[in-house]
């Protein structure tokens, strides 16, 4: 294989990751832009959405392969971002909100909480053994040139680039998109605006999490669901969200590609032993923090008068 | 016809009184000044007319309503708009999305309840959506002669713009009554001198205007009837004419002379 065909072959691999880092990392950067608060629940939102989504699948995939098998996996997707938008609002109103005066810390202690109890309550009800969307499509890979793509990375690619422009398209240019970042600037104003802001924080986690839960049904679909996955690739999609600036929507898509593609050419190019992979991450935070503490597209915030 | 009326309204802060037992009211069509000294008061009675503090007690009225406890978002939707001392724009939206985010509720009106609904529906309506805040927006701009900027950020504006569009926003959720905390604050004389005229052409529209000023040419220029606040109490009100010669708002302002 040529070194150019292997560069292209690392950068799909890499996209692929990074696409889904950015979905997850989305989720928590619009929470964060809102309320000043990380959901550290989001990643177990995650993982509760892939379940639900790999149960649908296999309730109603049947036997055979056929073009109902592509139908059922969206509707198997779409199922588990409606129940994990609808587990999103349910843990702000119970966990959060009755929280939102208090101090800074309180939420966030809840919020590691949440994340506990999902995490242990998925353990009891579904066991620990991993389990893996049937590969529902012949996986046998493409070849562009001598490039190999498959058509899982195919399929993850374009959900992902779907999902990133709606929601670009949606907060630029919807009514409520205008709202939600009326309310991230300033919520006292927004409120004297007629915008109900306790609403839009509801929506902007039931859209954060339905993200989440695109997300973990790719990563279903790629690697495996398991009750604690939610906590490293949350950890690593909250790390993106602030390297690409928290609370910026771009800066969120910017830093989980990035990220997706610092893993996937840190081992395969510059050498960095696989059981590190993780770690590259956590460096890339240090490194940003110490560099750019506002991240890639963050604005430095300047203290109100 | 009275639209607004506080009934003894009191906030205190732990042991500080910021207002005590203020009745103070609001007539339908007129320019109606509240001033008095620093720390009198004023901008802690705005807040609590429009929901952004609750007072501890005394009543609110609006319209005939009780809106005491209501929400901030409640009662601008019932028609109170408000402007800031500090101006408070979204500084990182445009020009004409500080407008079209006043407008959010007027346009947004449908029997379709819920939120999943409610996203659903500005997703398949938002072109149409768009278009209709838009071109309410742009009236508003209009209005101000700000539809030159519609496009700049709201923190590139010049600072007398920035409060004509900080006016223009409120205007857009269709206030009944609208409350203008220091309007002319920073303004150089000709500026001020198109602000009153901004002023009476809001108040030509129907809209009653509430103002906060230090102003007194601005005051005693436009307002209709005056409210003199000190120490949190309301201690004089009346016509320009009658609060000029009013001795207690003389002696509020100047200390008493010494003996």
């Amino acid at each position: 294989m040529g070194s150019s065909a292997e560069f292209f072959q690392h950068l799909m691999n890499g996209l692929t990751l990074g696409g889904i880092y950015a979905l997850i990392a989305l989720g928590y950067t619009m929470v964060y832009g809102i309320l000043k608060f990380i959901n550290f629940a989001h990643g177990d939102i995650l993982m509760v959405g892939s379940y639900i989504g790999l149960f649908i699948f296999d309730a109603i995939r049947g036997q055979s392969l056929g073009p109902w098998t592509i139908i059922a996996f969206f509707i198997a997707m779409l199922g588990g971002m409606i129940f994990s938008a609808g587990l999103g609002m349910a843990i702000e109103r119970i966990a959060y909100k009755p929280l939102r005066k208090a101090t800074r810390l309180a939420p966030l202690l809840s919020a590691i909480g949440v994340s506990f109890i999902l995490s242990n309550m998925a353990a009891w009800m579904w066991g620990t053994k991993s389990r893996k969307l049937e590969y529902p499509f012949d996986n046998s890979p493409l070849y562009i040139g001598e490039v190999s793509i498959t058509p899982h990375q195919i399929l993850i690619l374009i959900v992902v680039i779907v999902m990133m422009i709606s929601l670009k398209l949606f907060v630029d240019r919807s009514r409520i998109g205008k709202a939600m970042r009326a309310t991230s600037l300033d919520q006292d104003t927004a409120k004297l605006m007629g915008i109900k802001a306790d609403r839009i924080i509801a929506i902007t986690f039931a859209i954060g999490s339905a993200l989440a839960a695109t997300a973990g049904f790719l990563i279903a679909l790629e690697i495996k669901v398991y009750p604690s996955m939610g906590t490293m690739t949350g950890l690593k999609a909250f790390v993106a969200a602030v390297v690409g600036g928290i609370g910026n929507i771009s800066g969120a898509m910017v830093g989980g590609i990035l990220l997706g593609l610092l893993e996937t050419f840190g081992v395969a190019l510059l050498g960095i032993p696989y059981g590190l992979r993780d770690t590259i991450a956590f460096v890339a935070l240090i490194i940003i923090l110490l560099v750019k503490p506002e991240g890639l597209l963050g604005k430095v915030e300047k203290e109100k008068v | 016809m009275i639209l607004l009326e506080t009934t003894k309204l009191t906030r205190a802060y732990g042991g500080v009184i910021a207002v005590s037992q203020v009745d103070f009211q609001v007539r339908e069509g007129l320019i109606t000044g509240l001033i008095g000294p620093n720390g009198a008061g004023k901008t802690t009675l705005f807040n609590n007319m429009t929901g952004l503090d609750t007072p501890t007690s005394g009543k609110v009225h609006f319209n005939g309503t009780d809106i005491t406890r209501h929400h901030a978002h409640t009662i601008c939707r019932m028609g109170i708009a408000r402007t800031f001392q500090n101006i408070r724009l979204f500084k990182e939206l445009s020009v004409l999305e500080n407008v079209m985010v006043g407008l959010h509720f007027t346009t947004g009106k449908s029997p379709t309840k819920g939120r999943v609904a409610a996203v659903v529906r500005s997703y398949l309506k938002a072109k149409q959506e768009y278009d209709l805040m838009h071109e309410q927006a742009m009236r508003w701009l209009e209005f101000f002669k700000l539809d030159g900027f519609a496009d700049e950020l709201a923190k590139n504006l010049p600072y007398g713009h920035q409060r004509e569009l900080e006016i223009a926003r409120a205007l857009a959720t269709e206030p009944k009554i609208l409350f203008l905390d220091e309007p002319a604050a920073g303004m150089n004389p000709l500026e001020t001198d198109s602000l009153m005229k901004t002023i009476r052409r809001i108040r030509d529209l129907g809209i009653t205007v509430v103002l906060i000023e230090h102003d007194m040419k601005l005051v005693m220029n436009i307002c209709d009837t005056i409210t003199v606040l000190n120490y949190g109490q309301n201690i004089a009100q009346g016509t320009p004419a009658e609060i000029r010669h009013n001795p207690k708002v003389i002696e509020a302002y100047l200390g008493k002379e010494e003996a």
